[in-house]
């Protein structure tokens, strides 16, 4: 690779030609400043060189290696004739420092602008040569917004996946549009200027010089595209950047773009579409939405009581879900509980105030190993920690207001008779297969250790804690055996290898049958984008047969006598838990759980579940043959972090269930935050100093201010009663607005983004704060009889939106959305009249009614009081945890109002004793700085970025030590202390 | 959307005589109808041609580097700005904010047509932003103003309302 510097370099500082020459810089400034010190050469060189040529100003020019791009801008360069330095960068070089994705080619002009877009770097460089290029444009925007787009995707295919025929497709509609443009010329070239042909000559390249690509019969293209090709200039820098390889080159290149994304016309409109539908309001729809609102409440009865049991009824929308079984060992953390409960019980509300027929379970999986060892840890009998844990789970979910119609328990009799018929059932079927297995058997202990009684070293990613069955870290199943250095989790001895027999779930033998069901179950339902990609990386790979069986004590017995000693490995009967719960719930449990046709199931989890629920037991429930309901909707999360670190009970790192509580926060706050980050689409980070902003931000100051003063006002200028409305074109926009936030968050909500419905309520709050300041109220209440009707009117549509957003805030805060209505005396059922099937933003409160006594909704959170809670769970962090992670209490100061030009971290270090008042800004400026590192975390950004954020933030921190007199070294017996 | 745009730019360039445009293709891209010759397509393109006929044409550029920052930013506006998701959204946000911050328009120091069709394509995006997003992106929104009050652009849009006082104090930006 180190020779392709030299040869694209044009012009070479004497002297210099071995560094210049490395493709990967480290140090870019530096680069910049060299070729500044080189501008004077030329003269000296100039004449010496080809005669010809005119000096480009002091432009420069990076490319880099198998980027089609670049192959544009060199031949224009060498078109034009001019002489400009050329520098190969790398992929990932960030060349311009306002993008945040590396792009090349740029050219740097002489006035130190970036020319990032490589076209228009070509129309540049053909225009100084003094060619014309007003003609070429329309083929060039054509080349932009059509052709890339198709062919990033093609080359995707064609060069990382192998799917030619997929490519071909991708670029049939551009290619043979091109192809049609051409034919109808009389020349062989695309426009007169050699602009256009250079730009779609060299963005074709790699397609049609590859005889790999099935691009058709296309004469009119071809002859084009050899004329194209024989132009010297196009020749040299396809030769320069491809260096003949083809596709191969563009490897590197491809695997650093963004993935592009399929656009799948077929399926139903994708959230992205409809975000981007337009916001901005026809008179039309403002009137129609007004007159809609018109409308007050429907007479109807109180909202009929749940009557148990809840069992699928016909014509109905019959949503049977599920969260993941929690295990029963542990207390569940932030994670656990945002992960599946939370998010499911958001759904289950949703779907109970939209009318749908609905049961919601979920229970505690209590077999297996873990239990075991808990037991034995705490000195109980395996059912006594189930027991105890069970109750803890309960109280937990109960105070998160979690809304199961039942949460049951996995050791039952039910269990038991349920995974046993489906044993049977698959043994009948020849689904399952005998095989001896090698396993770790503790000589001490005199016992085979199955999954979690040994640990040892990932044979994938080295972890050094990885259990038996899976790898923490890097998330792949592990066989026992695999472990390098095992150890038995009782004794610490090193177990041996030892035969056993066992039996195995033959999947390969369902796998053809599973494919067809997951292809109509994800292209029909709703399943996150993670859960599609991991279950298509397990077929990827190919299903093996998996064990069912384990060497155990605390488990459902396997009914085979060849195997009375064995119980059911927990993956194989835990999702049975759903079932055996349902049964425990209800004796019709099978009207739910074998009647695919009138139930639609949701499974929510978070993304390490997925492959148990997408593969391994719908094979289970596919080779039993008998009508079971498999799941439609599979809703997985990320994970959830804490402080940037992970949630760790034997650290003692996080916040547990049992805690928040303790916390004082009210749990409607708790299911606020949690559900604000919900780790949609990718991992996030829980925040004290975020809990605070968002709880003072946004409920406070936003949503319960909006409430509290629609209320407020109707309490202290009409008596009590709601005002008079009469609607003019302000109230009936904030109404248009309203209701197409509404339209977004029920449409969203159906697809389950939870997070991102969380979002219309809080600009619904905020449309309503600026509509009431827009309006003052308060002061029209003063004026005439006109004003005051105005007053009236702006009260009256405010307290009318208050009572709409309690309907909105049910899903996600229960206690506050009730107390809204009690405060507003509500009816009980307008929030299932405005969230049903004909509903909408309606004039639940007319002219006359009576409301309650107004208070406020929420309260502040003070910075003592997160940074008393940040110490009490940040737990012992160890001395070489990264900076970001141990970022000091004082950090919620952020949230109080200070000039952030008060601080200037280059200021005064030479503080030699503790300064109280220097060392409140700079403890603002280590939190300012700690929250930018966190974003900068959370966006992935640049590693060079996050490095050089974290070196100041260490410099704070230190200067923040010296000005509170502290010896700026960390001192080592800190972390120790335990 | 492209269609109203583009007879807000007639209006903003003085044109008497509205043209009509027709879409083509999924993603309705604006073709405009010409008596003496081929048809005109694609919205930078037809925009070019719109200022061309306006006789305006310092709104491309003065200068050959000008013109291609101008071609280069309305490149930008189609290509990135008007297929992104959600998630881009912000991304766009954050680079036109690092790139504003010592610009008074996009190509510098004049105001050209890639000012125009930004905001246009923008509006949607800074309608939404709460308070404390526009002050995150203070130079965005600062342009954005700047182009909403430039005399003629705003037409077919509601303004947007930008307070001039900081409200919130983290102010990182």
């Amino acid at each position: 690779m180190s020779g392709v510097g030299v040869q694209l370099h044009q012009r070479v500082e004497v002297g210099k030609p071995a560094e210049l020459s490395s493709p990967c810089f480290t140090d870019r400034n530096n680069q910049t400043r060299q070729t500044e010190q080189s501008v004077p050469i030329p003269e000296r060189r100039g004449e010496s060189e080809r005669g010809g040529e005119r000096e480009a100003g002091q432009m420069k020019l990076f490319v880099s290696e198998g980027n089609p791009h670049c192959v544009k801008a060199l031949a224009a360069l060498e078109l034009s004739g001019l002489k400009c330095d050329v520098q190969l960068v790398n992929h990932e070089e960030r060349v311009v420092p306002f993008l945040n994705r590396p792009v090349i080619p740029v050219l740097l002009l002489p006035s130190g602008q970036h020319l990032f877009s490589a076209n228009a770097i070509c129309q540049l460089l053909l225009e100084m040569a003094g060619k014309s290029t007003d003609e070429s444009k329309q083929l060039l925007e054509w080349e932009a917004t059509e052709l890339q787009p198709a062919l990033l995707q093609a080359l995707h295919k064609q060069a990382l996946q192998g799917k030619s025929s997929e490519a071909a497709a991708v670029l049939k509609g551009p290619l043979g549009w091109l192809d049609q443009y051409l034919s109808k010329r009389t020349t062989s070239f695309l426009t007169e200027e050699i602009l256009a042909d250079i730009v779609l000559g060299a963005a074709l390249y790699p397609v049609l010089s590859d005889p790999a690509f099935e691009v058709g019969d296309l004469p009119s293209l071809q002859a084009w595209f050899n004329h194209v090709r024989e132009l010297p200039a196009c020749q040299s820098a396809a030769q320069k950047v491809l260096k003949g390889k083809g596709l191969e080159a563009l490897k590197g290149f491809l695997q650093k773009q963004p993935v592009p994304h399929l656009q799948r016309r077929d399926s139903p409109p994708s959230a992205s579409e409809m975000e981007e539908s337009e916001p901005v309001m026809t008179q039309e729809e403002i009137e129609a939405a007004a007159q809609a609102c018109r409308k007050g409440l429907p007479q109807c009865s109180a909202t009929p009581q749940k009557k148990h049991p809840i069992l699928p009824e016909e014509g109905k929308r019959n949503v049977l879900l599920t969260s993941a079984l929690p295990y029963v060992n542990n207390v569940p953390h932030l994670g656990n509980i945002i992960g599946c409960v939370l998010s499911a019980d958001v759904f289950a509300r949703y779907g109970r105030l939209r009318g749908w027929n609905l049961l919601y379970v979920c229970g505690t999986d209590e077999y297996g190993t873990a239990t075991e060892n808990k037991a034995r840890e705490e000195g109980l009998t395996p059912q006594e920690i189930c027991d105890k844990y069970h109750a803890v789970h309960c109280a937990i979910y109960k105070w998160f207001q979690i809304s199961f119609d039942y949460f049951g328990r996995t050791t039952t009799e039910r269990q038991t008779e349920i995974s046993q018929n489906i044993f049977w059932r698959l043994h009948e079927r020849g689904f399952l297969l005998e095989d001896t297995v090698e396993q770790l058997h503790c000589e001490n202990c005199q016992r085979f250790l199955a999954d979690r009684f040994v640990e040892g070293v990932c044979p994938h990613c080295r972890y050094p804690e990885a259990r038996g069955d899976q790898c923490d870290k890097c998330g792949r199943l592990i066989n026992a055996v695999e472990l390098k250095e095992p150890q038995c989790k009782v004794c610490q001895q090193t177990p041996v290898v030892r035969s056993s027999k066992h039996l195995f779930l033959d999947l390969p033998k369902l796998e053809s049958e599973l494919e067809q069901w997951l292809d109509k179950s994800t292209s029909s339902g709703d399943w996150t984008n993670n859960a599609k990609n991991i279950t298509r990386s397990w077929l990827r790979d190919g299903l093996k047969p998996r064990c069912i069986t384990r060497d155990l004590k605390w488990g459902t017995p396997v009914p085979h006598p060849d195997y009375s000693d064995k119980v059911f490995y927990v993956w194989f009967d835990a999702p049975i838990g759903y079932l055996s719960i349902t049964a425990n719930y209800t004796s019709e449990w099978e009207k739910w759980w074998k009647n695919p046709q009138q139930v639609e199931l949701y499974n929510f989890m978070a993304k390490d579940n997925v492959p148990f629920h997408s593969v391994v037991f719908p094979c289970s429930l596919l080779g039993a043959q008998d009508n079971y309901t498999l799941v439609n909707n599979l809703v997985a999360t990320e994970y959830l972090n804490y402080e940037d670190t992970k949630f760790s009970k034997s650290r003692g790192v996080g916040v547990f269930g049992d805690m928040a509580k303790d916390t004082g926060i009210p749990s409607d706050v708790w299911r606020f935050y949690l559900l604000y980050l919900r780790p949609e689409g990718q991992d996030s980070a829980f925040s004290w100093a975020d809990m605070a902003l968002k709880n003072n931000s946004e409920l406070l100051n936003n949503l319960g201010n909006f409430i509290n003063r629609a209320g407020m006002f109707v309490s202290k200028f009409f008596e009590g009663r709601v005002p008079e409305m009469v609607l003019q074109d302000e109230d009936k926009r904030l109404i248009a607005q309203v209701c197409w936030e509404l339209k977004q968050y029920i449409q969203l909500l159906d697809k389950v983004r939870i997070r991102d419905a969380l979002k219309c309520i809080l600009n619904i709050s905020r449309h309503g704060n600026q509509y009431i300041q827009v309006n003052e109220p308060w002061k029209k209440i003063k004026g005439g009889d006109d004003d005051r009707q105005r007053a009236g009117t702006v009260t009256g549509v405010s307290v009318n939106v208050a009572c709409l957003l309690s309907a909105m805030l049910e899903p996600y805060m229960p206690t506050v959305s009730q107390t809204i209505r009690d405060q507003l005396q509500a009816p009980a059922h307008c929030s299932s009249a405005t969230l049903g099937t004909d509903g909408g933003f309606l004039c639940t409160l007319s002219a006359g009614h009576p409301i309650g006594t107004v208070s406020p909704l929420f309260q502040k959170l003070e910075s003592e009081q997160i940074e008393a809670l940040k110490k009490r769970f940040g737990g012992q962090q160890p001395e070489d945890e990264t900076p970001a992670g141990e970022v000091p209490s004082s950090m919620v100061n952020s949230a109080q109002p200070k000039p952030p030009a008060a601080v200037e971290p280059t200021v005064n270090a030479s503080v030699s004793a503790a300064d109280p008042e220097r060392a409140k800004q700079l403890a603002a400026a280590v939190a300012e700085q700690g929250d930018k590192v966190r974003a900068l975390k959370s966006q992935k950004a640049e590693k060079s970025v996050i490095t050089a954020e974290v070196t100041k933030l260490l410099e704070l921190k230190k200067e923040l030590a010296v000005a509170e007199g502290k010896n700026p070294e960390p001192s080592p017996q800190k972390g120790k202390k335990k | 959307m492209a269609l109203r745009e583009l007879s807000s730019l007639e209006k903003c360039l003085g044109l008497k005589k509205p043209n009509k445009y027709s879409t083509q293709g999924e993603r309705k891209v604006p073709v405009l109808q010409n008596n003496n010759g081929p048809a005109v397509v694609g919205l930078v393109t037809i925009a070019s041609s719109l200022v061309r006929d306006a006789k305006k044409t310092e709104l491309l550029g003065n200068t050959a580097e000008q013109r291609a920052v101008v071609q280069q930013w309305l490149e930008y506006r189609v290509t990135r700005l008007d297929s992104c998701t959600k998630d881009e959204v912000k991304v766009i946000l954050k680079e036109l904010n690092h790139y504003l911050e010592d610009k008074v328009y996009l190509a510098g120091n004049s105001f050209t047509l890639a000012d125009v069709l930004m905001y246009y394509g923008i509006h949607y995006i800074i309608m939404e932003l709460a308070v404390q997003e526009k002050e995150k992106y203070l130079n965005v929104t600062r342009w954005f103003d700047h182009i909403q009050h430039y005399p003629g652009v705003r037409h077919h849009l509601p303004p947007v309302v930008v307070l001039r006082n900081r409200v919130y104090p983290s102010g990182q930006h």
